[in-house]
């Protein structure tokens, strides 16, 4: 079925990118759509089955495809909408670059998120940054250049970091002899590794990969793109691009888990989180634009889910949670700005204001899209919040656990002092009569997305828990 | 014979962290080129031959020839100025340099493993740190660019220390090589080079929060 994906993501990708006719191109759409259903759907039903040599569906990969998959289709419907309805400059050209583009990348992260090899992971990723660089530059101008630039030259050298990683881990598996790199050989070889080799490979494939999963050091290039790419695309950057990251990340700290060297990985995996967290909390206290204000706030949420994972015990399976739900959460910020966009052409919080006036239905989705991203009830993350603090207090820290609460309430005042301009304080100057009117349909799957959030954090199905616990059972 | 080769690498890193024009960087790159062709033919003895043209070719065509080759047409079609303009003058980066390599060989003298070639690994790391360096303490994209190659190249002879092993990740290296340099000099700096006259990292300033 891998075989199958590959190629049909591959020929519609290519399709898309030649093709000039827009009924041919939702008919694409139309058939990846189907195929990114029927894919994950059955990857779900033959989960641990190596495919092809190097690909093995595990429970946090086909959990995360499942996410993917939920994402990618309102992605792509809104996509549309913002191809065709308020942008005046498209040209069939543009649209066939940016389609081609986003169906490479969601296909780029599907295979990341079940592949069982680690070069096959890093080949992948390539594909990511070089598809997410076409969409960034979508609009084609001075701005735009100079994000995807950013982009380009940061991740290029996280992928280089990544490599180094891999080199290093190859001289460890020498000391144990074997030369199979996949992730179930390393797991079930770890004790065997090189812990130097180990340790080294882990700071550089951590470092690599915090470009994509957004955390201190690599996170800056991240922000730029989320902020020149149309929102469609920044919503995928956001959620689905951050998990394939996060993935990896996790497979790797999984072995390291069944090593002595857990503890020390922890420990970075902690600072690295903690100044995640302080970074998003400087910059959102006193941000002036909304879209780099969401794209800070995916940073604090990775900063969260990392955190859990380092503390352990319910923590791994709350940061689990926390990165489906994160996954759902975000694209609805994403998505529904660019209604805000519409109504005032500008990004600045200066400029917007009054919302609920001109846009109901929208203005009630973004307070509810706001109470659920900053995790208050009955906000899903709620719950896998809670479960993350609860277990950084079972592991002695204390002290962390104060900071990031002290950090915490000051991102909910900065995000909601900017969201409350946005809804109620009028704006200081607005030409009323360019406003166009926005139909209640364009927020529907933003509420559906919500609506899931919630209620597979405080509902959730028995499917859905034991995969969450299979995935665990990987670092424990 | 290798060794001599490597250090001579890491000799052309000390010349660089000197150098004051953009051509002289341009021709350490295409010397590094060169010196990896001969350490390639060198180290990897035990795979396939076919498999060894390859890795050979892709060192000469693209990190000696081709890829000097297209920096120096970008240079000469955006009429960038010959100076390199670091912020640091060239003593502090030399002894910086130095400093880089020393503390590799030091590092590296810790390191309890029979497996491991150290002067690889010593060239490899400072390569790899002095391209950072570089990138950090120039001023133009173009100089960001080759410093972003140098690192590459320092990362080659580290997949050249297990290539013997597993070809494949020697394979892999040159996949990042050709894609990084493609998507970054291809598709890119031909586009930074239409919209800005001048390609100066300071016009790449304006995201900020």
């Amino acid at each position: 079925m891998i075989g199958i994906f590959l190629a049909g993501a591959f020929a519609i990708s290519l399709g898309l990118f030649f093709n000039r006719n827009k009924l041919v191109n939702y008919a694409l759409l139309f058939v990846f759509s189907a195929l990114l259903v029927v894919f994950s759907i059955y990857e779900y039903n033959h989960i641990n089955v190596i495919e092809l040599e190097f690909f093995k569906p595990d429970s946090i990969g086909v959990l995360l495809l499942f996410a993917l998959t939920i994402v990618s289709i309102p992605v792509i419907i809104h996509g549309e909408r913002y191809i065709e309805t308020h942008n005046v400059d498209e040209t069939p050209k543009s649209r066939a670059v940016f389609f081609g583009a986003m169906v490479a990348l969601i296909s780029a992260c599907a295979i990341v998120l079940i592949s069982g090899h680690i070069a096959v992971t890093w080949i992948f990723i390539e594909i990511t940054t070089l598809s997410a660089s076409a969409l960034i530059y979508h609009h084609r101008n001075l701005r735009a250049l100079e994000g995807v630039w950013k982009y380009v030259f940061i991740c290029a050298i996280s992928i280089t970091f990544v490599y180094i990683g891999i080199l290093f881990i190859s001289l460890s598996l020498k000391d144990a002899g074997i030369d199979d790199m996949s992730f179930d050989s390393l797991y079930a070889n770890a004790d065997k590794l090189n812990p130097f080799w180990l340790k080294l490979a882990f700071l550089f494939i951590f470092t690599g990969f915090t470009a994509k999963i957004g955390l201190v050091p690599m996170y800056t290039a991240g922000i730029d793109a989320k902020d020149k790419a149309p929102a469609p695309a920044g919503a995928l950057l956001s959620s689905i691009l951050m998990n394939a990251g996060f993935v990896t990340i996790y497979r790797i700290y999984a072995v390291l888990s069944h090593t002595s060297l857990q503890h020390w990985a922890n420990t970075v995996m902690i600072i690295a989180a903690l100044l995640s967290i302080f970074v998003a909390t400087v910059y959102m206290t006193r941000i002036k634009n909304i879209k780099r204000m969401f794209a800070y706030s995916s940073i604090e949420h990775m900063g969260l889910v990392i955190l859990g994972l380092s503390a352990g015990g319910i923590g791994v399976y709350a940061a689990i949670l926390h990165i489906f739900l994160h996954t759902l959460i975000k694209p609805t910020l994403f998505l529904q700005f660019n209604q805000v966009y519409w109504v005032y052409r500008s990004k600045s919080i200066y400029d917007v204001g009054n919302y609920f006036k001109y846009n109901k239905v929208g203005a009630i989705l973004m307070l509810l899209a706001f109470i659920s991203a900053t995790a208050m009830p009955p906000s899903g993350l709620f719950i896998s919040e809670f479960l993350i603090f609860q277990s950084l207090f079972e592991a002695h820290f204390i002290v962390i656990l104060l900071v990031v609460l002290l950090l915490l309430t000051m991102i909910i005042w900065g995000f909601g002092k900017n969201i409350f301009k946005l809804l109620f304080t009028p704006p200081l100057t607005i030409d009323e009569t360019k406003i166009p009117h926005i139909s209640g349909w364009e927020s529907l799957s933003q509420y559906a997305l919500l609506g899931l959030s919630v209620y597979l954090a405080y509902n959730p199905p028995v499917v859905f828990v034991t995969l969450i616990q299979d995935a665990v059972k990987l670092v424990q | 014979m290798t060794d001599i080769l490597l250090i001579a690498l890491a000799m052309s890193l000390l010349y660089i962290s000197i150098a004051n024009r953009l051509y002289t960087y341009l021709n350490i790159l295409v010397f590094q080129g060169f010196i990896l062709f001969g350490v390639t033919y060198l180290t990897l003895t035990k795979i396939s031959t076919i498999n060894l043209m390859l890795i050979m070719l892709e060192t000469i065509v693209f990190k000696a020839l081709a890829v000097p080759w297209f920096i120096n047409h970008i240079i000469k079609r955006n009429g960038i100025t010959r100076e390199a303009e670091p912020y640091l003058p060239n003593f502090v980066s030399l002894i910086i340099v130095t400093f880089i390599t020393v503390s590799t060989i030091i590092l590296s003298s810790s390191i309890k493993d029979p497996n491991l070639d150290k002067t690889f690994f010593v060239v490899a790391l400072s390569t790899i740190f002095t391209g950072l360096y570089l990138i950090v303490t120039r001023k133009k994209i173009i100089t960001h660019v080759i410093g972003y190659i140098i690192i590459e190249n320092g990362v080659f002879v580290l997949s050249l220390a297990v290539g013997n092993e597993m070809p494949m990740l020697v394979n892999l290296g040159i996949m990042l090589d050709i894609f990084a340099s493609v998507l970054i000099l291809g598709v890119f700096f031909n586009r930074i080079g239409d919209l800005l006259k001048d390609p100066d990292i300071d016009h790449l300033r304006n995201l900020k929060d």
